[in-house]
């Protein structure tokens, strides 16, 4: 057996190799489902926002579905949706999405997860990746979602929860992401 | 259905979020436990590239920079191969690519190091595994360059490399160093990696067998993700 190579972290320039494309724009033109994005700033220990951060998104799509073979539900697969993204932040810190709000997917044990989507986050300074979720507040199922009740501390599943607004007729859910300090957003072992 | 579901991080291999000699990760990485997660459908798949149409300079760093001219400095080709914890072949997966220029510079606006730009060089590139997990590219061996994390601190000459293997979960950035290289053991960021035998596979090797003859030196690099579980697990039905 081999053993995993080390994780370092992305540095400060990770832009030249990793989003110098536009990589945050999911929902393409007809696709299916209700589009939404999704957008907050990431902070550090003292509560600053951090400019070198980098989010990536992994997603079902509408029917809830993921975009890989060993998804095997007998759902539709959308052909216009990869349901991967990355973003960078913008000159106010802030990463983003524009994608679709993704169908509850199958848990372990004949459960069903609530609509969420899954989030690695990288940074300068983050020698290790950190992975997280989103989840959406106007979804009813979050009260029997697995993995939301799998956190023993109740007070902290709040910190996975997105909140909806909108802006310009667009649905906007805002998420901050918060690496340390009193609500510090629950990072995952998996 | 089952899930095959992955080994774990092992976290014996990787830097601990918190590392105090590698001054920005102190505010930077989560202080309370990690929270253990079962992988779901949700972690065990995740984004394929392996269908991608890389444009043909991609592969060769050296040039790609789209103005004609070749980059300047030492030309070198690095191979390797990725694979899982089981030495299974990785096919098909990408590998994202960036790096400081010959004189120690980044093609970037917040480098503001005193080292010259090379207009012929972005240092950026991306190669996909073949079916035996081999990759290859060209490009030119990066320099040293100084950084603000203590006095006269400078940073070993290194390639960023980014994965992503066939799960969520398999995802890797990392950095690999260049043998004989007398700044890496004053490196906090090299020596975050908790254990010297990972610290070791940091480390590119020389590979004469890869080196081409008045053309350029060859380094080998060979990646490792986190392998697939022995037994399926019980999952969505």
């Amino acid at each position: 057996m081999s053993k995993q190579t080390p994780s370092q972290t992305v540095g400060p320039f990770y832009a030249i190799g990793l989003t110098r494309e536009t990589l945050n724009v999911m929902a393409v033109e007809g696709i299916q489902g209700e589009r939404i994005c999704i957008e907050g700033q990431v902070l550090d220990g003292d509560g600053v926002a951090i400019p070198d951060v980098m989010v990536e998104l992994w997603q079902a799509n509408s029917y809830g579905r993921y975009n890989h073979p060993d998804d095997k539900q007998e759902k539709p697969l959308d052909p216009t949706f990869t349901g991967w993204g990355r973003s960078g932040t913008d000159e106010k810190c802030f990463y983003s999405f524009e994608t679709i709000k993704p169908g509850p997917v199958p848990g372990n044990d004949d459960t069903v997860q609530a609509p969420h989507v899954n989030l690695v986050i990288f940074a300068r300074g983050m020698l290790v990746h950190a992975f997280t979720r989103i989840y959406f507040d106007d979804e009813a199922a979050n009260a029997i979602d697995p993995v939301l009740l799998s956190i023993k501390n109740k007070a902290r599943r709040k910190t996975l929860i997105a909140t909806r607004g909108e802006r310009d007729g667009m649905t906007v859910y805002r998420f901050d992401i918060r690496l340390q300090g009193g609500n510090e957003t629950v990072f995952f072992d998996m | 259905m089952k899930i095959q579901t992955y080994n774990p991080r092992d976290w014996r291999s990787h830097p601990p979020y918190s590392f105090k000699t590698y001054g920005s990760s102190v505010k930077r990485g989560p202080l309370k436990k990690l929270v253990p997660l079962e992988q779901t459908l949700s972690e065990i798949t995740g984004p394929l590239f392996g269908d991608i149409q890389l444009a043909p300079g991609e592969t060769d760093i050296t040039r790609n920079a789209e103005t004609g001219k070749e980059a300047m400095g030492e030309r070198i080709i690095v191979v390797g191969r990725v694979l899982d914890e089981d030495d299974k072949p990785v096919a098909n997966t990408l590998i994202e690519i960036w790096q400081a220029n010959a004189a120690g510079r980044y093609h970037h606006p917040v480098d503001q190091h005193n080292a010259p730009l090379d207009p012929n060089f972005i240092g950026a590139g991306r190669c996909v595994t073949n079916d035996k997990g081999e990759y290859r590219y060209l490009t030119i061996k990066p320099g040293a360059y100084p950084w603000l994390n203590h006095a006269n601190a400078w940073r070993p000459a290194h390639i960023h490399l980014s994965l992503f293997g066939p799960s969520f979960v398999t995802r890797l950035v990392t950095q690999f160093f260049f043998p004989g290289d007398p700044l890496i053991p004053l490196d906090p960021i090299f020596n975050s990696v908790p254990t010297k035998s990972g610290r070791e596979r940091l480390m590119a090797s020389y590979a004469h067998d890869v080196t081409e003859p008045e053309f350029a030196l060859g380094y080998r690099f060979n990646i490792v993700l986190r392998g697939r579980q022995a037994t399926p697990f019980e999952g969505p039905q």
